[in-house]
């Protein structure tokens, strides 16, 4: 799946934010890439710079208070941080699609659907109304909308919010992008509602073969779509690996902390959930040690000295600790095999 | 009425009995009742003492008014429900304000839910300000004691809410419902708003905080997984209606009702190798809106299995086993089981 050719490739991206408390470091020396026809799924909490780094390649910050401070976003070897925002316009809703968590506020109001579905294929691709129009239901019947052409002519309100996200994802993809980036875009769904946008996802990459950048918090919605996945704390990658390696085989501790914390519909129920104690920190400074330190189970003095760089464990699993935990399962507190 | 279905096995102490919900649809210029949005449809059922009940159901399906109309924050169109010894539903003001310390509620949205001009100590004394006689000292010491249990540094009490966290703020909001020694709490998507990592905090203290108070729980979410760790029971709500109502355990095992097996299905596994080969069931379609639901069985138009009947009759809610009851014409209960709810 994973060996086309590099889409985007980013490299040190570090965004800050200037705020009256101070500068909020909120990505720091970002680095990822990302080849045609994979899907990167980026996991993360509230504050971990997830949202910041997507927002910060397509160039949607509002700068200020957002500053790039450094790194390079490439797409298909343009780097977009340098490009210019006339540029940027021209690739956003071409080339590189989004879609966003909030189906009820990301469609203009008082535009119909069809309208807001041909903008990018009138602008992008120069359709006449005519063809616009008819490629616009097209979009909207691949994206599983029943009665398509009759419902170009409604208005955002006339759906529901699976179907927002549905017209969303339409739109996104009106002009065949190489690159969509999803950000939380299951979020504000019911799971059934949700099941059915993965399965169409599914569907989608099988037949488009586009690279997808998926952001969520939700663990479980990554298993079943990711092929690679990054994990991101305080605004660095603590982990990158293989979706089956990562969840077979967590490195770090606040992967492993995550995906402890989280209880299952399905095996075993635990009696105690593991909570991570304390609270992600505020990013008032670029961080200096290691920012997971304060909440980790396995911290040692090292940690608080320097903030360890993202090294290879295996094969295509990277982990930014001093620390491998490698098949150190949280049972085994007396070393049983000595030599 | 009939013998209550699924009744768990000790006493209850919450039982609610046709409770029904309806808020009117005003239209034309004179604000005339054209019909009615039938939030909560006739729903039934227990609550033992010092009980977990999850209410889970997907966004609309009325299980967030099914909570407040229980506590009189909404109310009630038609049904009983009863805490303990009284009836919550015909209580005039003057009693329901006496009841309101035994059942409180925690709120989904600690961040609209606690007043942003108010000290942390004022927000937790305010019950006690209402309710009870306590001098300035006491009530102190009893605030101080509150945000102890709840894991909040008493260093905070002068702060204001903003210099929280949420899952600290949704601490205060827990301390605040604890203020008056509830026996029963309505906690209305309590985690919703919070990050992965705080979810179980807040989850493990709920659950320190029942063992240690004998506290009854309404565990109102749409997180099957949370619910079927806090849980004891659970019932699944679909249009205003309980479709299944089970013990923990059997639920997950071996859903009945068609709606509970397509929700438990729509779960993603945090395991890549089993989502992988998972069979998932895919309902098609949108909720129906409950201003205008389906003749019949309210989840007709979605359901995989449906038949014939389901569209023109409600099903009734059967008692499968003790403690287990099924809405679904095609799920058959022991012959002479008694029945309660539909028609």
């Amino acid at each position: 799946m994973a060996d086309g050719p590099t889409v985007l490739d980013v490299r040190d991206l570090k965004v800050v934010f200037a705020t009256r408390a101070g500068e909020i470091h909120a990505v720091n020396r970002v680095s990822f890439d990302l080849k045609a026809g994979e899907l990167l799924g980026v996991v993360g909490e509230s504050g971990s710079g997830k949202s910041v780094t997507m927002m910060a390649l397509l160039g949607l910050l509002p700068s200020p208070p957002a500053e790039i401070r450094s790194g390079q976003v490439l797409f298909e070897g343009e780097d977009l941080v340098t490009c210019g925002a006339r540029r940027l316009k021209a690739i956003r809703g071409h080339r590189i699609g989004f879609v966003f968590q909030d189906p009820m506020t990301s469609l203009n109001p008082v535009f119909t659907v069809g309208f807001q579905i041909m903008e990018p294929l009138r602008r992008h691709l120069g359709l006449d109304k005519a063809r616009a129009r008819r490629r616009a239901a097209e979009l909207l019947d691949l994206v599983g909308i029943p009665d398509a052409s009759r419902r170009l002519g409604d208005y955002p309100h006339q759906f529901s919010g699976g179907m927002r996200q549905r017209v969303m994802i339409a739109i996104a993809l009106a002009c065949e992008p190489r690159l969509l980036i999803a950000d939380e875009p299951t979020t504000a769904l019911d799971v059934t509602i949700q099941a059915q946008i993965l399965e169409l996802v599914r569907d989608l990459r099988r037949s488009l073969g586009m690279a997808i950048v998926w952001i969520t918090h939700d663990l479980g919605v990554i298993a079943g779509i990711a092929d690679r996945v990054m994990v991101m704390y305080a605004g660095q990658v603590v982990e990158m690996a293989p979706v089956r390696d990562l969840f077979a085989d967590p490195r770090h501790p606040y992967t492993r902390a995550l995906l402890a914390t989280v209880p299952s519909v399905r095996g075993p129920r635990a009696d105690k959930l593991q909570a991570i104690d304390g609270q992600p920190p505020l990013l008032l400074a670029h961080p200096a040690a290691c920012s997971f330190a304060p909440r980790c189970a396995h911290a040692a003095g090292s940690c608080a000295v320097a903030n360890p760089p993202r090294r290879p464990v295996m094969p295509a699993h990277e982990v930014a600790c001093v620390f491998d935990m490698a098949r150190a399962r949280p049972a085994p507190v007396l070393d049983v095999a000595h030599g | 009425m009939a013998e209550p279905s699924a009744a768990p096995a000790a006493a209850p102490l919450v039982s609610v009995r046709d409770l029904k919900v309806h808020f009117p649809i005003l239209s034309g210029v004179f604000r005339r009742r054209t019909g009615a949005v039938r939030a909560v449809d006739g729903v039934s059922f227990d609550i033992a003492a010092g009980e977990t009940l999850g209410l889970v159901g997907e966004s609309g399906c009325g299980k967030s008014t099914t909570g407040r109309a229980m506590l009189r924050l909404v109310e009630p169109t038609a049904g009983t429900v009863r805490i303990g010894d009284d009836d919550i539903t015909t209580a005039p003001p003057g009693h329901l304000r006496r009841l309101r310390p035994a059942m409180q509620m925690v709120f989904q949205d600690p961040q609209a839910s606690l007043n942003p001009r108010m000290t942390v100590m004022d927000i937790i004394a305010e019950p006690l300000d209402e309710h009870t006689r306590l001098s300035r000292a006491e009530k102190r010491d009893k605030v101080l004691d509150l945000m102890d249990a709840v894991g909040l540094s008493a260093d905070f009490a002068g702060r204001y809410p903003h210099a929280f966290s949420g899952g600290q703020r949704q601490r205060i909001g827990i301390a605040r419902a604890l203020a008056l020694n509830p026996r029963f709490i309505v906690c209305d998507e309590p985690i919703a708003a919070l990050d992965v990592s705080i979810q179980a905090q807040v989850v493990n203290l709920l659950e320190d905080l029942q063992a240690r108070f004998g506290l009854t729980y309404l565990f109102i979410s749409h997180d099957l997984s949370m619910v079927r760790h806090i849980a004891d029971r659970v019932a699944v709500m679909y249009l205003g209606h309980i479709v299944e109502i089970a013990p923990r355990d059997d639920l997950f095992a071996a859903p009945l009702h068609p709606y509970t097996e397509a929700l438990l299905s729509a779960v993603p596994e945090h395991d890549p190798a089993a989502e992988a080969t998972r069979q998932r069931i895919i309902l098609t379609g949108d909720v129906p809106s409950p201003a205008r639901p389906p003749a019949g069985c309210a989840f007709s138009t979605r359901c995989p299995k449906v038949q014939p009947v389901c569209r023109t009759t409600a099903p009734a809610t059967v008692v499968t086993a003790p403690g287990r009851a099924v809405a679904c014409h095609l799920v058959a209960g022991p012959a002479a089981a008694g029945s309660v709810g539909a028609s």
